[in-house]
């Protein structure tokens, strides 16, 4: 054991300085008669489409005995891919939906609710849907983990806006 | 008169193979993919021309079987007869999949009497009693007919599919609730239990209404029993297979005529 320390002590720098994922996601202001906040999933696929990380799930939590679950299937994509499986709240990853606007989303590897991710190709996914309203999912490709900073963005045309990805090694 | 006419071109509609006729029997729920633990789908059915657009007949909710996951038969809320549809609603708390089934089996008889021609529909024991003796050019038949749709709550699951092994059923290999535009969904018809080989399968997606063109798309099982589609678009899909053969449970039927009909939504990518 004692013998390992010292490797062990090497790691540390390392971790302190983990790499992580800033994440931008707008809201776009609507102009509809009828207007509710959309429900928003964030997560991350592997290439097969199998979910490694369920990032952010907002929806309308604050409706009597859980009755806002009813449309969480309306994020068809997240439904299918992860939403089905889930016992809804997810510890650290679902909240209440969130006004139009940018939203700052920060995930640190090795800590929940992204973990650690396997260096590998991914795609982070984000899908809006909305009440009265439409649904769009946006996809963003990104290697992980990036051995320089790297921006990466994508831009919604309905339900979403502008996503900035910034990843840091 | 124009009731027993109305049974009449009902029965006819339950036992006609589908190429020989319009008529198509259909359940369609308001979602078939369902959240949250207080949902509830609400299901029309009937037999009509255009799908999914009640225009002909409502369907018959006695014989209406609806099995939850955990493999109990539950029964139906609200249920109601109209002109054209018949309604119920269901509640989903289980999560899991949903059969929805109008189970049709019995006999079918054709007779004249009295130069007159005469048709009747039910229970084998009751043949007897309802086929007048002095009938001529008895002509039976038996009929096994099998109408379906599937709600799932949550991750798709449960035993509500395991296969009763009577007539042509359907067997999931992709999930009947797990249905993408572009992708391919394949599934087992079964005959009495056994695999359904070199059968027809068509598949025409819904809202014929609004196109001219029927579009049917067909394909033929495989030996065990398989078939896929891919779906071109989203939207429900009324799947359907028929086939006919000699295994009859009652010494007057010499043939069965068998039928399978699902309808199935299918959602954009």
């Amino acid at each position: 054991m004692r013998r390992n320390l010292p490797f062990v002590l090497c790691l540390v720098p390392a971790l302190a300085r983990a790499a992580d994922m800033n994440l931008s996601v707008e809201i776009p202001a609507l102009k509809v008669a009828e207007y509710h906040r959309p429900y928003v999933a964030v997560w991350v696929e592997r290439e097969d489409h199998s979910v490694a990380a369920n990032l952010a799930v907002w929806y309308d939590t604050k409706k009597a005995d859980g009755e806002g679950t009813k449309w969480l299937k309306d994020m068809r994509q997240w439904w299918r891919r992860t939403g089905r499986d889930q016992n809804m709240p997810i510890d650290g990853v679902s909240g209440a939906t969130r006004p139009a606007g940018q939203h700052q989303l920060r995930f640190a590897d090795g800590k929940p609710p992204l973990g650690t991710l396997p260096p590998a190709h991914y795609e982070l996914v984000v899908e809006a849907a909305r009440e009265v309203g439409g649904r769009e999912a946006q996809r963003i490709p990104f290697d992980w983990p990036a051995t320089r900073p790297v921006h990466l963005s994508a831009k919604g045309s309905e339900e979403l806006g502008q996503i900035d990805l910034d990843l840091n090694p | 008169m124009k009731h027993v006419l109305a049974r009449a071109v009902l029965c006819a509609a339950l036992v006609l193979p589908v190429a020989a006729q319009a008529h198509k029997m259909w359940m369609v729920p308001s979602a078939t993919v369902i959240s949250g633990d207080d949902a509830w789908v609400t299901v029309d059915a009937a037999v009509s021309n255009d799908l999914y657009y009640p225009d002909h007949f409502p369907a018959p909710l006695d014989a209406l079987v609806i099995t939850a996951p955990d493999g109990s038969i539950v029964k139906p809320e609200n249920a109601a007869t109209g002109k054209y549809r018949s309604t119920f609603d269901l509640p989903v708390p289980q999560k899991g999949t949903y059969r929805l089934a109008i189970v049709n089996q019995g006999l079918f008889a054709n007779y004249e009497i009295d130069g007159q021609k005469k048709r009747w529909r039910g229970k084998p024991e009751d043949m007897k009693s309802a086929i007048p003796a002095g009938a001529k050019q008895v002509q039976v038949s038996e009929m096994a007919n099998r109408v379906e749709t599937f709600v799932t709550q949550g991750s798709p699951g449960g035993s509500a599919l395991k296969p009763t092994n009577k007539g042509l059923e359907l067997v999931p290999v992709t999930s009947p609730n797990d249905l993408m535009a572009g992708e391919k969904a394949t599934f087992q018809l079964l005959l009495d239990g056994k695999p359904a080989a070199n059968l027809k399968v068509v598949a025409i997606e819904g809202a014929t209404r609004y196109r001219n063109a029927q579009g049917e798309m067909d394909t033929t099982t495989d030996k065990d029993g398989k078939f896929s589609f891919t779906w071109p678009n989203a939207g429900m899909y009324w799947v359907n297979a028929s086939t006919e053969d000699t295994k009859t449970s009652v010494k007057e039927a010499k043939q069965r005529r068998l039928a399978y009909t699902a309808t199935l939504e299918v959602l954009p990518q």
